[in-house]
C-alpha cells in the first residue's frame, strides 16, 4: 500500500508535449471526502498498474455545476460549465474518465450544447474496457465466494442505462452477485441526488438512506458495491444507523478491484 | 315508416360529437398556454415509441398483474369499438346489422366482441376489487382523496355498464331472431348473451322489441356520455397516452435542459469584449424573460400535455424515495395539481373572453408548495415508472428554478453549497488549490 502513485496533470503533460489517453475527472467528492478520496486512490492505482496514461487537472478542475443545476441555479451552473469547457478544451481533452455518475452525468449529457463535446466514460465503464482489452486482470482473490449485492446509481442507472459494467466487474471477482428487490431501472435512489447531500431531509417517517440500506441488507450481503461516492456515503451512513458496519461494508467497485489485486 | 328514430339518433350523434369537439378545443387552447419546445425531431423514433410504449403497452406489463389486466380493458374498448362503426350506421339508416353480408367473418368478429366484452367486466371487476376491497397504497393514498377516488371508480362502474348494455343488447337481438322477428335478420355469433338470451324467451315480440331497442339507446348514448366525460376525468389518457408518448423527451432521462436565456446572459458575462453599459439589443422589447415556472403558463406544452394525459395510477408515487419515507412529495399530485391549475386559468379564460385576468394564484405555493419540490433526490424513478413517458421532474426542476433564481428561496444549506461551488469551485469549503492534496495522503 506505500506504492507511489502517478499521477500526472494535464498542465505537466502539456509542458512535456503529451496528450493522454483520458483525462481522470477526480471531482469534488473525490477530491476532497475522505471516504471518496479512498475511492479516486483505488482506481489511480489500477490506472497505474495497467499502464494507462492518464492525467488529471488538478487544482484547474472545477465543481462539474451538478448540484447548482439540480438545486435549481441554471446560472451557477452555466458558469461552472463554461469555465470548466474553456479548461478542457485547451488541453483538447477527447476522453474523459471519472468515479462520480453525477459528473459523469453533466459531462456527457448536459455539456455538448455548452461547447464541451468529449467521450465520457465512468470508470466502471473503463475497467471493463482494460479488461475486454487485456490490459487488466481481475481475479476473486480475498473476495472469492463473497455475497455482493451492487447499488444502482440513479445517475448511472437510470439516468444513463448504464447496468452491466459494474455487474461485469464485480462478476469477475467470483463472488456471488445477489440482487436487491429493487434494482437497475427499479433501483431506488440512495437519498443524495438532487443536491439532497447538501441539505437536510424534509420532514417525513424515514431517511432515504435507510430505506434503502434495508434493501441490501436484506440479500444478506458481505459487501454493498457501489458506484458512486455520494452512494456510498449514503450507504455507509445506513448501515452505521442499521449497526451493521462490524459485518457489513459498503466499497467502491474500484476499491473491489484495486484490493482483489492487493494494490 | 317513421324517421324519427333516425332523426332521433342523427341529433344525439352530433350533440355527443359536437360538445366533445368544444372540450377539445378548449383542451387544445389549455396545452397552448405552455411555453414552446421543440419536439419534431427524430419523427422515426417517435412513432417507434408510440407504437412500443401506448399502443404495444410495453410499460404498462412492467407490473404485470396490473398491466395484463389493463391490456384486457385496452384490447376490449379499442375492438368493440369497430363495433360502434355498424352501431352508427344502423342508427342513421335504420338497417339493422348492416355488416351481417360478411357472413362468417361477422360471426367471428360478433363472437369476439362479445368474448372480449366479458373479459373486460371481469377486469374491471378486478379494478375495483384493487381500489376498494385490496385498497392498494397508492389507489388509497391522500392524493386521491374526494373527486379523484370518485371519478376512478364511475370510470369502472361506466365500463361495467356499458358492456352489460352490449351484452344484453345481443342477447335481445338473438332472441329475436330465433323467434323470426322481422327486420331482425339471422347474424352473428353470440357465444355469451347466448346465456342471456334465454331470460327473453317468454316476452312477445313486442315487448322484446321495446328491451332491445332501450339496450340499444342506451348503449350508445352511454358510450356518447363517457366520450364526453373524458375531458372531465383522468380517462383522458385513452386518447393522450398516443401523443404524449411522441412528445416526450427522447434524451437520456439525466440530461436535464439547459435554459438557453440563461446561457446568452452566462456568455455575454463571460466575455471579455462584451459592453457592459451597451444599449439593449433591439428585440428587448419583448417581455424579460423569467426563470423557472410559478405557474402553468411557465412550464412547456409537454408538461402541460402530460398534466391531461395522467391517469392518476400512482405507479410514480409509489417508486419516489421521498414518498416512500413520508415526504409530502408525491409526483403523482405534481401532475394533478398542474392540471387542476391549468383548468382554472381556462375557466377564468372562459369566463373573461378568452383572455386570462389574474386571480393572485399560482401552481406554485396555491398548488405546490416548496417542501414538496425541495423532497426531490431526482432519481427519475417517476419517470421511468409511468407507463405514459410523462416527467413529473421536468416540473419540479422549473419550479425549483423559479424558487433559486427568481426568489432566492432555495434552503439555507443549498445556499451556502452554491456560494461553496461559486467561490472554491466545490461544495464544501475546500480550497480549489487543494484539489490534489489526496495525492501526497495516507
Amino acid at each position: 500500500m506505500s506504492e507511489v502513485l502517478s499521477v500526472p496533470t494535464m498542465a505537466e503533460m502539456l509542458a512535456e508535449g503529451k496528450q493522454p489517453e483520458v483525462l481522470f475527472w477526480v471531482g469534488c467528492a473525490g477530491s476532497f471526502d475522505d471516504r471518496a478520496k479512498k475511492i479516486t486512490k483505488a482506481f489511480v492505482k489500477i490506472l497505474n498498474r495497467a499502464g494507462v496514461s492518464f492525467a488529471v487537472l488538478g487544482a484547474e478542475e472545477s465543481c462539474t455545476g451538478d448540484p447548482a443545476k439540480r438545486a435549481g441555479n441554471e446560472f451557477l451552473f452555466q458558469m461552472q460549465a463554461m469555465m470548466n469547457i474553456e479548461v478542457l478544451n485547451a488541453y483538447e481533452a477527447k476522453k474523459i474518465v471519472t468515479a462520480c455518475p453525477h459528473c459523469f452525468n453533466t459531462l456527457k449529457n448536459e455539456y455538448p450544447e455548452l461547447g464541451g463535446n468529449y467521450e465520457v466514460v465512468h470508470h466502471t465503464q473503463f475497467l471493463k474496457s482494460l479488461l475486454d482489452e487485456g490490459r487488466l486482470t481481475i481475479e476473486g482473490g480475498q473476495f472469492k465466494g463473497k455475497r455482493i449485492t451492487f447499488h444502482d446509481p440513479c445517475y448511472l442507472g437510470r439516468a444513463n442505462k448504464i447496468y452491466e459494467a459494474p455487474r461485469d466487474l464485480i462478476e469477475k471477482l467470483d463472488v456471488e452477485l445477489v440482487e436487491m428487490k429493487r434494482s437497475k431501472a427499479n433501483g431506488l435512489c440512495c437519498g443524495a441526488g438532487g443536491a439532497q447531500m447538501f441539505k437536510d431531509a424534509e420532514p417525513g417517517n424515514k431517511e432515504v438512506n435507510v430505506e434503502r440500506t434495508e434493501d441490501a441488507l436484506e440479500t444478506a450481503p458481505d459487501i454493498i458495491a457501489a458506484g458512486c461516492p455520494f452512494c456510498n456515503t449514503m450507504l455507509t451512513d445506513g448501515v452505521k444507523n442499521k449497526e451493521k458496519e462490524a459485518q457489513v461494508k459498503v466499497m467502491d467497485i474500484a476499491e473491489l478491484i484495486a484490493n482483489a489485486k492487493d494494490l | 315508416m317513421s324517421y324519427i328514430d333516425n332523426i332521433l339518433f342523427a341529433i344525439l350523434l352530433g350533440l355527443g360529437f359536437g360538445y366533445f369537439a368544444l372540450n377539445v378545443k378548449k383542451l387544445i387552447r389549455n396545452i397552448k398556454l405552455g411555453q414552446d419546445v421543440n419536439r419534431s425531431d427524430n419523427p422515426k423514433e417517435r412513432w417507434a415509441n408510440m407504437a412500443m410504449i401506448a399502443l404495444g403497452q410495453s410499460k404498462m406489463v412492467k407490473r404485470p398483474v396490473a398491466g395484463i389486466l389493463h391490456i384486457i380493458v385496452y384490447v376490449g374498448f379499442v375492438i368493440i369499438n369497430i363495433e360502434l362503426l355498424e352501431i352508427i350506421i344502423d342508427g342513421l339508416f335504420g338497417t339493422h346489422r348492416v355488416f351481417a353480408f360478411m357472413g362468417g367473418f361477422y360471426d367471428v368478429l360478433i363472437g369476439s366482441f362479445e368474448i372480449l366484452a366479458f373479459l373486460v367486466l371481469v377486469a374491471v371487476l378486478a379494478f375495483l376489487t384493487r381500489r376498494n376491497i385490496i385498497k392498494l397504497k397508492r389507489f388509497i393514498h391522500n392524493d386521491l382523496k374526494g373527486w379523484p377516488k370518485s371519478d376512478a371508480n364511475y370510470i369502472l362502474y361506466f365500463e361495467i355498464v356499458l358492456m352489460l348494455l352490449f351484452l344484453f343488447l345481443n342477447g335481445s337481438d338473438l332472441a329475436l331472431q330465433m323467434k323470426d322477428a322481422p327486420h331482425y335478420t339471422k347474424a352473428g355469433a353470440f357465444p355469451i348473451s347466448q346465456f342471456i338470451a334465454p331470460l327473453f324467451e317468454s316476452m312477445s315480440v313486442g315487448t322484446l322489441i321495446i328491451f332491445e331497442r332501450a339496450f340499444w339507446w342506451l348503449h350508445i348514448a352511454g358510450i356518447l356520455v363517457f366520450m364526453n366525460y373524458l375531458y372531465y376525468s383522468k380517462h383522458l389518457h385513452i386518447l393522450l397516452a398516443f401523443p404524449n408518448t411522441y412528445f416526450a423527451d427522447l434524451n437520456p432521462k439525466g440530461k436535464f435542459d439547459n435554459l438557453e436565456s440563461v446561457t446568452k446572459e452566462v456568455k455575454l458575462m463571460m466575455d471579455p469584449n462584451a459592453d457592459p453599459f451597451a444599449a439593449p439589443a433591439p428585440d428587448a422589447d419583448a417581455a424579460p424573460t423569467k426563470f423557472g415556472a410559478s405557474d402553468v403558463q411557465d412550464l412547456n406544452w409537454v408538461q402541460l400535455l402530460n398534466a391531461y394525459t395522467c391517469t392518476e395510477c400512482g405507479r410514480c408515487t409509489s417508486a419516489c424515495p421521498a414518498n416512500i419515507t413520508g415526504k409530502k412529495l408525491s409526483p403523482r399530485k405534481i401532475m394533478m395539481d398542474t392540471r387542476d391549475r391549468m383548468e382554472e386559468v381556462g375557466k377564468n379564460m372562459d369566463a373573461n373572453k378568452g383572455v386570462f385576468v389574474p386571480d393572485n394564484k399560482t401552481l406554485l405555493n396555491d398548488y405546490i408548495t416548496p417542501e414538496e419540490l425541495w423532497a426531490c433526490t431526482s432519481c427519475n424513478a417517476c419517470v421511468e415508472e409511468c407507463p405514459v413517458n410523462i416527467s413529473p421532474l421536468s416540473i419540479i426542476m422549473d419550479m425549483r428554478r423559479y424558487l433559486v433564481m427568481e426568489q432566492s428561496a432555495a434552503p439555507m444549506s443549498l445556499n451556502a453549497m452554491m456560494t461553496n461551488v461559486e467561490n472554491n469551485g466545490a461544495p464544501w469549503q475546500y480550497s480549489q488549490q487543494d484539489r490534489l492534496n489526496w495525492k501526497n495522503e495516507n
